[in-house]
């Protein structure tokens, strides 16, 4: 492939490198540019890539990193944990019912405070089985403690990728982060991106430095047995640690922005200036919506949320403060109460405020069904619906009659 | 360790013997404990039941290892006892995670060393019970030998789940009483031979696989210093008792571990590069019903099932140590 | 140090719990009969007994009196008695 060169500006000047790329490989490259030390990973559809490119990087010496070839993603996890915990910068990524299988082990590496980066190519959940895009399974691992963010683009996957870094090994924090991209709408599309130059992100991002690790010379415990005694507290410290994640991801994102011109915000507001219709929403589907209220001449706005974990209740308020209905568009469903959760939760965040938009959530794009230009169309004709006269709360696009 | 051979006329044995190395009542044995570690790397003050075998098998271990050793444990009752926060017995780097993934928590921790070029003269050892290794954590123990790490499992053999109050595992003896596999007007207890899984890991090809008891402390040293030496993945599969889960007095653990290894229910051997060795021949053979008996978990079998323990265990033995020859 | 991770820096702490009081009978030695084989120190599971150029006592602190080094005892140099309290 043609992006190799690194260092390609005029007369040995750092410069980024512009490339043609598809999201997997951005996430490779980021992972590349961090100098991640130990990956422990396990392929599946739509993450395979990652792996594979990641695999390709330490074959060909252009990324210096132990690679576990483990034998599922339980074990990738755990792998991850014990690298982590021994003071290693790890890296994993997974899809669906990887994501799933690591779900008992994704609390453990939130509780024991390891700064783990996990790319997540959000992926619908099997029964039926299905390979395509929705973000079910990050959704569903939302109280596992991890720093969740969604990325629109190919640029921004491999830019956030690069951030996680930055956010999870903050001594405040040491949170894990999970990046989650949009399985083959961002995975397997090729966008045209500027990889950073590695010498500029070292800058940025400097060599970890544990805190606490597993060594010989200093030895200690980690994992303890907690009894009822001790165990809220170290639940509050979890709790505390994300609340102050929102200043770190901002920060970053700011440094980010000085050294590449790229920054992306804890919340992104698009045309939200005075919209009388506001839709929200996380991941690809934003570039979509962006298009059509491009496409249109009316007050119609879009807040894209990056940061679900933590949920930006203080960035949902202000963004929604002054429309008149709110619609959530989202890829998940919580099965039994009826609406999904990003509504779930920006509805239980506007209850202690005095805004009262009126709130309504669309199910759409699970197991990978198209959400068309035409279907957020629809979605602004029935949100405008909603400001004249009493509709449904929830709605299901794109749905065969 | 140096193993002492020869001995001096003037030592009296209380029966003639070749190959009582390592047990207690031998003067040998005596001679060569003076050469283990004085050092404790594991502390008083657990929370383990008296008598607990798992905990001598957790002590004699470091003893072998030495302070150079970073270990992971399997969720289970020697994580429960061990690490009591804001307490810890380990005084090497010790890590938890959850119940089945020590051997994958371990070899991350290998490739972490390994990326941080600090693997060098560092052992790794996992550590599991039954459960996590034979049943739940069989997976993650699978993979990790068959990638090949540089670690050592080692697998403490209590035969149940006694974490949870005595549940049956796939380790659990043939007959044997627990709560999941009660003995009633229909039942005898287990119904299923224990999982042969020193014999799985010799099926997948790791470099040094050996059986160890607690009763026989320089043997499983010995083991655990060829393990961890070893460039590559080792496994010890040791028998621990335990006192409630067996039905035994306190005092009996470490009896009854020998009298399993006296009797031939369990047999201390290693294989190296695929070599089978026995490191230890009973000089008497005792009867199964000694070992059964002593045990609450046994005593309510028939001489019928007792008979057909005993044939099984003749067979076995007369494959690994040929007929007795009467010394 | 605040609670995170499970984190125990104080390495071999459970010494701060004395279980030589879960005791019911309490080892003690006469060292005449013994001959320093070493077994009830190789076997005690509470690192209780302690052993110094052939001389043999108990940590009473830790002990937790199972009675290990006594049934083991080649020559029967230790006897479990029944605890005062
Ligand atoms: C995934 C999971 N399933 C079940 C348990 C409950 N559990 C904890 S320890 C244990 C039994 C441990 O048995 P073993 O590995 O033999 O160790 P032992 O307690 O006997 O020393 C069980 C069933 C758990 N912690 N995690
Ligand atoms: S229940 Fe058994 S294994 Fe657990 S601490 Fe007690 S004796 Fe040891
Ligand atoms: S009674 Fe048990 S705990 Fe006490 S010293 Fe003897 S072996 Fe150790
Ligand atoms: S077991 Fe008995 S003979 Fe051996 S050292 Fe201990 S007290 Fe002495
Ligand atoms: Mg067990």
């Amino acid at each position: 492939m043609p992006y190799r060169g690194y260092k390609n500006g005029i007369g040995g000047e750092v410069m980024p490198v512009r490339d043609v790329l598809h999201g997997s490989r951005c996430v490779a490259e980021a992972a590349r540019l961090c100098d991640v030390q130990v990956i422990a990973a396990y392929p599946i559809t739509p993450q395979t890539h990652i792996v594979e490119d990641l695999a390709e990087l330490i074959a060909n010496g252009e990324l210096n990193a132990e690679y576990i070839m483990v034998e599922s993603e339980h074990s990738a996890m755990s792998a991850c944990i014990g690298a982590s915990a021994t003071g290693a910068r790890v890296f994993t990524a997974t899809s669906s019912q990887g994501l799933a299988l690591m779900h008992e082990v994704l609390f453990i590496a939130s509780g024991m405070r390891l700064p783990i980066v996990m790319a997540n190519a959000n992926r619908a959940l099997s029964a039926p089985i299905n390979i395509w895009n929705d973000q079910q399974d990050s959704i569903s691992e939302r109280d596992t403690g991890w720093i969740q963010l969604y990325v629109e683009t190919n640029q921004e996957a491999l830019d956030t990728t690069v951030q996680a870094y930055k956010i999870a090994e903050d001594k405040n924090i040491l949170l894990p982060v999970m990046v989650n991209l949009d399985g083959f709408v961002l995975t397997h599309t090729i966008e045209p991106v500027e990889i950073p130059d590695k010498e500029e992100v070292e800058k940025f991002l400097p060599p970890y430095e544990p805190q606490v690790y597993l060594d010989p010379s200093d030895p200690m415990t980690q994992g303890a047995f907690a009894d009822p005694e001790t165990y809220m507290e170290f639940r509050i410290e979890q709790e505390k640690a994300m609340k102050r994640a929102f200043e770190v991801i901002r920060r970053v994102d700011e440094e980010f922005g000085e050294l590449t011109g790229r920054s992306y915000g804890i919340v992104e507001e698009y045309n939200t200036d005075d919209a009388e219709v506001l839709l929200v929403t996380m991941g690809s589907v934003a570039g979509t919506i962006k298009e059509v209220i491009d496409s249109l001449d009316e007050k119609v706005g879009l807040l894209k949320i990056r940061v679900f974990r933590p949920f930006p209740k203080e960035e949902v308020l202000k963004a929604l403060k002054d429309a008149k209905v709110v619609g959530v568009l989202e890829k998940d469903i919580v099965i039994g109460l009826g609406e999904g959760a990003l509504f779930s939760e920006i509805k239980a965040s506007l209850y202690p405020s005095s805004y009262r938009p009126k709130l309504l959530g669309f199910v759409g794009g699970l197991g990978g069904r198209d959400i068309s230009m035409d279907n957020v169309r629809e979605i602004i004709s029935i949100c405008k619906k909603a400001i004249k006269e009493d509709i449904d709360e929830v709605h299901w696009i794109g749905l065969k009659e | 360790m140096k193993i002492v051979e020869d001995i001096p006329a003037y030592v009296k044995c209380r029966h003639v013997c070749r190959a009582n190395l390592y047990s207690n009542r031998c003067w040998k044995f005596s001679q060569n404990i003076k050469e283990v570690s004085e050092e404790e790397l594991f502390s008083y003050g657990h929370r383990a039941c008296a008598g607990c075998g798992g905990t001598i098998a957790l002590r004699l271990a470091l003893k072998a290892s030495g302070a150079n050793t970073v270990a992971s444990q399997c969720t289970g009752c020697m994580e429960v006892v061990s690490s009591p926060y804001p307490q810890t017995a380990w005084k090497i780097p010790w890590i938890h995670v959850a119940f089945e993934n020590s051997a994958a928590v371990a070899s991350g921790i290998e490739a972490a060393l390994k990326a941080l070029g600090k693997k060098e003269g560092v052992n790794v050892i996992a550590f599991g019970g039954d459960g996590g290794t034979v049943d739940i954590g069989f997976q993650a123990l699978s993979g990790a030998m068959e990638r090949g790490h540089n670690m050592t499992y080692i697998c403490y053999d209590n035969e149940a789940y006694m974490n949870t109050g005595i549940q049956r595992s796939g380790s659990t003896p043939f007959g044997a009483v627990t709560t999941t596999s009660p003995a009633g007007k229909v039942s005898f207890g287990n119904k299923r031979p224990k999982k042969d899984m020193p014999s799985i890991m010799v099926a997948h090809g790791v470099d040094y696989v050996a059986t160890a008891s607690v009763a026989f402390p320089l043997d499983y040293m010995e083991k655990v210093k060829k393990a961890v030496a070893i460039d590559g993945p080792a496994y010890i599969h040791v028998l621990a008792p335990c006192t409630p889960g067996w039905g035994i007095p306190s005092e009996k653990s470490i009896e009854v571990a020998r009298l399993a290894v006296d009797c031939g229910m369990w047999l201390l051997y290693e294989v190296e590069k695929g070599e089978m060795r026995v490191t230890y021949t009973p000089t008497v053979k005792k009867p199964v019903r000694d070992y059964l008996k002593m045990q609450k978990r046994f005593r309510h079998l028939s001489d019928e099932l007792i008979n057909k323990i005993q044939a099984e265990v003749d067979e076995r033995w007369e494959k690994t140590f040929g007929i007795r020859k009467i010394f | 140090m605040r609670p995170i991770g499970g984190h125990v820096k104080d390495i071999g702490s459970t010494k701060n719990l004395k279980t030589g009081g879960w005791r019911t009978f309490k080892p003690v030695i006469d060292m005449e009969k013994c001959i320093d084989c070493g077994s009830c120190w190789i076997f005690c599971p509470d690192m209780s007994v302690i052993r110094k150029d052939g001389e043999y006592s108990f940590n009473y602190d830790y002990c937790k009196g199972c009675g290990i080094c006594a049934n083991e005892c080649p020559t029967e140099a230790i006897k479990m008695v029944l605890e005062e309290k």
